[in-house]
C-alpha cells in the first residue's frame, strides 16, 4: 500500500484557468448530427465503428463456415470467400478498432479526463467525423459495384492486388484506396485535435504525471498514428496511380496470358516496405489504447493504486517509439540481407521488455487487491489472459527461423487475433461496461454481461488456441480449401469445424450485448455520478452524463494522481483527483 | 547507412529531455508541488493553433519523407530515366517565393499594426500562390505535350517513366498541401478585410508565414531532387 504524503499547508487557492468559447447550437441538426461537441462525436465515432464491425464480424462468420463446413454453402465460392478475407481483415483493423479506441474513447473520454471543455478544434473534430462515415460509406460501396470488393488480402500487395483475376480488381480495389485514403485525412484532422488538446488545454495542476494511463495510451497511439498513416496514405496513392493511370511505381514487368502488360520496372516490395511501416504501428495504434483502459479498470476495480505508474507511462513511450524501427520482421519471407533480418528480430523482441513490464504491473496491481468482480473487472483479467497468450506467440514469429516455416500458417492468424483482436476487443468490452453509466446515466445489465463475457473469453480461446496446432501442422491462411494439400492430416478438419462452431457461438453472444445496451438504455438501473467510486475527473461532473461544457460553472482543479486508492487514513476508499487536502477545503472550485 | 540511426538518437534525446521538464520524472503519488506552483494546464505557453501547426508539419513532413524515401528506392530499378524538365518550374519557383517573400512583409505589417499593408501583403500572397498552382499545372501540360514519350498508356505522360511518375505525384501532394494553406488564407484575408481587430490576425498570419516558408521549403527538397544532376547523382550513391 502507497502512503500518500501531501503538504496540505503547501495549498493555496488556486487561479482561475482561462475559460474557451463554446459552440452552443439550438437545432436538433446542430446538437445531435453536426455536432461539434467531443462527447456527442465520440458516440457518433462509435456507433459507426460499430456498425461496419458487426459487418466485419459477419464476414468472419462466412469465412468460418466455409473452412468448417468446406462446400456445403453453395453461395461462398473461392472468388468471394477472399473477398470475405479482405473485407474482414480491413474492416477490423482499421474502420472499427483504429475508429473506435481513437475517435470514440479518444473523444468522449479526453477533454472529461484532463478536465477540458471540449476539444481545442472543434469544427475539425466534427469534419474528422463525418470523413470517417464517408471512408466508410466508400468501403461499403465497393459491396455493391461489379466484381465486389477487393480479394486481395488486407495487406493488398500488389501486383495480385490490381492484376486481372484477382477479386474486385476492377472497381473495389479502387474504391477500397480512395476510402482509406480518406479515413487517413479525416483521422489526421481528429489526431492533431487529440494530441494538442491533450497538450493545451489540460486543466489546471494536471501536470502529465497525473494523467490517467487511458490518456497517456491515446495520447502516444495517436502519436504514432499521425506518424504512421502518411505511408499508407501515399502507398495508396501511389497504387491507385498504378491501377488507374499505368504508372509504374509497383507494378514490375508482367505477362499476363501472353500479353506484356503496359507495366515495367516497378518494386512490389517497396510498397510492402511502406504498408508495413504503417502496418506496424497500427499494432501498437491499437494496443496503447487498450493497455491505458485495461490498466485504469484494473485499478478502479482492485481499488488499489496503478502498480508502478511511472514505468507504464514510460513502457508506454518505449512500446510507441520502437514499433516504428520493426515493420520488416512481417517480410521476413519476402527476401532481405541477413543482416536487416538480425537487425528487426532484435528490435522486435526487445518490444518484448516493456511490454512484459506491463503485464507485470497488471499482476501486481490485482495481487493483494480488493477485487472486484464486475463486468469491467471480468473483461480487463481477461484481456491479460489472452494478450499473455497472444505476446508469447509472438516471441515466436519475431525469430527469422521460427517465423519462416510458420508464415502463411493459421499460426500467424491464431498469434494476431490473440494479440491484437481479441486482446483490444475485450478491452473495448470493459471500456463499454465502465463507461456507459457515465454516458447514458444508466447502469448495463450484469447478468447479461456476464453471461457476455464468459462466452466472448472462453469462446475466443476456443477459436483461436488450437489455431496454433492447425499452423504447427502446416495449415495455410487465406486457403479455400485444403482438398490439395495432402500433407495435412484429416483430424485437422475436425479441429476446423469445432472452431468454426465456436466462433459462430462467439458471434451470437454479441448480440447479447447489442440487446444489453440498447434495453439498459430504457430500463437499466440509474447509475449516479460516480457508481464505481473510481477518482477520475469524468465521474466528478456535476451531471450524469455530462452536460456540453463538461464541468458546469468552474473547471475542476486537480489536487493529485488518478490512483489514489484504499489510501490509509482516508474516509474512503478513493480519493478524487480534484479532492483538495482537507486543509484548503475552502480553496477548491471543483 | 547509419545516418538515419544517428538521426533517430538526436529525436529519442529530445523527447526525453522534453519530458523530462514536464515532470515526467517525478512521482506523483508522492508528490509534494502545490497547485500553485504549476504556471497552467499547458505543456507549450502558445496557443493552440500553434501547437497544432507544429504537430501538422511534422504530419506532413512524415508523408513528404516517406514519398522521398520511396522515391529514392524507386530510383534504384534498370529502367530509371533522367527527368526531362519543364522549363517553366524555374517560375513557378519563383512565384512561390515571391508569397514567401509577401507572408513575410504581411506578418512584420501585422507586428507593426499597419492593416492597410496586412492586407496588402496577403493580397499579393494569394496571388503568387494562385500563379505558382496554375505554373503547375501548365508543367504538367508541357509534359504531356512534349512529345518525348511515345507510345504512353493510359495515363500519358505521367506513366511515361518512374520519374515522371514521381514529378506528378511530388507536385499533386505538395500542390493539395498549398490549396489546403489557401483555405486558412483565405480566411485569414477574409477576417483583415472586415475588421482592424489586430490581435486575432496577427496570430492568423503568423501560422500562416510559418506555413508558407514550410510549403517553400519542402518545394526547393523536391525540385531539387528532381534536378537530373542531383538525381543521377543519388542514384550512383544507391547503385554503388
Amino acid at each position: 500500500m502507497v502512503a500518500v504524503a501531501h503538504d496540505e499547508s503547501a495549498y493555496a487557492p488556486p487561479a482561475e484557468v482561462e475559460e474557451v468559447e463554446l459552440h452552443h447550437p439550438h437545432t436538433f441538426i446542430g446538437k445531435y448530427v453536426f455536432s461539434q461537441d467531443a462527447k456527442w462525436i465520440g458516440i457518433q465515432y462509435g456507433v459507426t465503428a460499430l456498425a461496419i464491425g458487426l459487418v466485419g464480424l459477419l464476414l468472419s462468420d462466412l469465412i468460418r463456415l466455409q473452412l468448417g463446413f468446406p462446400n456445403a454453402f453453395s453461395f461462398i465460392n473461392p472468388s468471394n470467400y477472399l473477398q470475405f478475407v479482405t473485407m474482414h481483415g480491413l474492416i477490423m483493423v482499421v474502420y472499427l478498432l483504429t475508429a473506435l479506441f481513437l475517435g470514440g474513447f479518444g473523444n468522449y473520454l479526453i477533454p472529461l479526463m484532463i478536465g477540458a471543455r471540449d476539444m481545442v478544434f472543434p469544427i475539425m473534430n466534427m469534419l474528422s467525423y463525418w470523413l470517417f462515415l464517408l471512408a466508410v460509406l466508400i468501403l461499403v460501396a465497393s459491396f455493391f459495384v461489379a466484381g465486389g470488393p477487393t480479394g486481395s488480402g488486407w495487406t493488398l500487395y500488389p501486383p495480385t492486388a490490381i492484376l486481372p483475376g484477382t477479386p474486385g480488381s476492377n472497381w473495389g480495389i479502387i474504391l477500397t484506396l480512395i476510402s482509406l485514403a480518406v479515413f487517413i485525412i479525416g483521422f489526421t484532422m481528429g489526431g492533431l485535435n487529440y494530441v494538442v488538446t491533450v497538450l493545451q488545454a489540460r486543466t489546471r495542476g494536471m501536470t502529465l504525471m497525473r494523467l490517467p494511463l487511458t490518456v497517456w495510451g491515446i495520447f502516444t497511439a495517436t502519436l504514432l498514428a499521425l506518424l504512421a498513416f502518411p505511408a499508407l496514405f501515399v502507398s495508396a496513392l501511389m497504387m491507385l496511380l498504378d491501377r488507374t493511370l499505368d504508372t509504374s511505381f509497383f507494378m514490375p514487368a508482367l505477362v499476363l496470358k501472353g500479353q506484356h502488360l503496359e507495366y515495367g520496372g516497378g518494386n512490389p516490395i517497396l510498397f510492402q516496405h511502406l504498408f508495413w511501416y504503417f502496418g506496424h504501428p497500427e499494432v501498437y495504434i491499437v494496443a496503447l489504447p487498450a493497455f491505458g483502459i485495461a490498466s485504469d479498470l484494473i485499478a478502479t476495480h482492485a481499488r488499489k493504486s496503478i502498480f508502478g505508474y511511472r514505468m507504464m507511462v514510460w513502457a508506454i513511450l518505449i512500446i510507441g517509439g520502437l514499433s516504428f524501427i520493426v515493420w520488416a520482421h512481417h517480410m521476413f519471407v519476402s527476401g532481405m540481407n541477413v543482416y536487416f533480418g538480425f537487425f528487426f528480430a532484435t528490435t522486435t523482441l526487445i518490444i518484448a521488455i516493456p511490454t512484459a513490464l506491463k503485464v507485470y504491473n497488471w499482476v501486481l496491481t490485482l495481487w493483494r487487491g480488493n477485487i472486484h468482480f464486475t463486468v469491467p473487472m471480468l473483461f480487463a483479467i481477461g484481456f491479460v489472459f489472452i494478450f499473455v497468450n497472444g505476446g508469447l506467440t509472438g516471441l515466436y514469429l519475431g525469430n527469422v527461423p521460427v517465423d519462416v516455416p510458420l508464415s502463411h500458417t493459421l499460426f500467424v492468424v491464431a498469434h494476431f487475433h490473440m494479440v491484437m483482436a481479441v486482446a483490444p476487443v475485450l478491452v473495448f468490452f470493459g471500456g463499454i461496461y465502465h463507461w456507459y453509466p457515465k454516458i447514458t446515466g444508466k447502469m448495463l445489465d450484469e447478468t447479461m454481461g456476464k453471461i457476455h463475457f464468459w462466452i466472448t473469453f472462453v469462446g475466443a480461446y476456443c477459436v483461436f488456441f488450437p489455431m496454433h496446432y492447425l499452423g504447427f501442422l502446416g495449415v495455410p491462411r487465406r486457403y479455400y480449401a485444403m482438398d490439395a494439400l495432402r500433407t495435412i492430416p484429416e483430424s485437422a478438419q475436425g479441429l476446423n469445424a469445432e472452431i468454426s462452431i465456436a466462433a459462430l457461438t462467439v458471434a451470437t453472444v454479441q448480440l447479447l450485448f447489442i440487446f444489453n445496451v440498447i434495453w439498459s438504455y430504457f430500463k437499466g438501473k440509474p447509475a449516479g455520478g460516480n457508481p464505481w467510486r473510481a477518482t477520475t475527473l469524468e465521474w466528478q461532473t456535476a451531471h450524469t452524463p455530462p452536460e456540453h461544457g463538461n464541468f458546469g460553472e468552474h473547471l475542476p482543479v486537480v489536487y493529485r494522481w488518478a490512483y489514489d486508492y484504499s489510501v490509509p487514513g482516508a474516509k474512503e476508499d478513493f480519493i478524487p483527483q480534484n479532492q483538495p487536502p482537507a486543509g484548503a477545503a475552502a480553496a477548491s472550485h471543483g | 547507412m547509419l545516418s538515419p540511426l544517428y538521426l533517430l538518437f538526436v529525436i529519442v534525446a529530445v523527447v526525453f529531455i522534453w519530458l523530462l521538464r514536464q515532470t515526467v520524472d517525478v512521482k506523483p503519488w508522492v508528490e509534494q508541488r502545490s497547485v500553485e506552483s504549476v504556471p497552467s494546464g499547458a505543456s507549450f505557453q502558445v496557443p493552440a493553433a500553434k501547437v497544432g501547426l507544429g504537430v501538422f508539419l511534422a504530419v506532413a513532413t512524415s508523408l513528404f519523407a516517406l514519398t522521398v524515401c520511396a522515391y529514392f528506392i524507386r530510383m534504384m530499378a534498370g529502367d530509371w530515366r533522367t527527368f526531362v524538365f519543364p522549363s517553366v518550374l524555374w517560375l513557378n519557383t519563383g512565384m512561390l517565393v515571391l508569397s514567401d517573400v509577401a507572408m513575410r512583409s504581411a506578418r512584420a505589417a501585422a507586428r507593426r499594426s499597419e492593416i492597410e499593408r496586412v492586407r496588402l501583403g496577403l493580397a499579393a500572397v494569394g496571388l503568387c500562390s494562385f500563379a505558382f498552382l496554375v505554373g503547375q499545372f501548365w508543367a504538367w501540360q508541357q509534359l504531356n505535350a512534349s512529345g518525348f514519350f511515345g507510345g504512353a498508356g493510359a495515363g500519358g505522360a505521367i506513366a511515361a517513366s518512374p520519374a515522371n511518375s514521381f514529378f506528378y505525384l511530388f507536385t499533386a501532394l505538395h500542390g493539395a498541401h498549398v490549396l489546403g494553406g489557401l483555405w486558412f488564407w483565405a480566411a485569414t484575408t477574409s477576417r483583415a478585410w472586415r475588421s482592424t481587430e489586430l490581435a486575432r490576425i496577427r496570430t492568423s498570419v503568423e501560422l500562416c508565414t510559418v506555413y508558407w516558408r514550410y510549403l517553400l521549403l519542402v518545394w526547393l527538397v523536391l525540385l531539387a531532387l528532381l534536378v537530373p544532376a542531383v538525381s543521377e547523382l543519388c542514384r550512383g550513391r544507391f547503385l554503388a
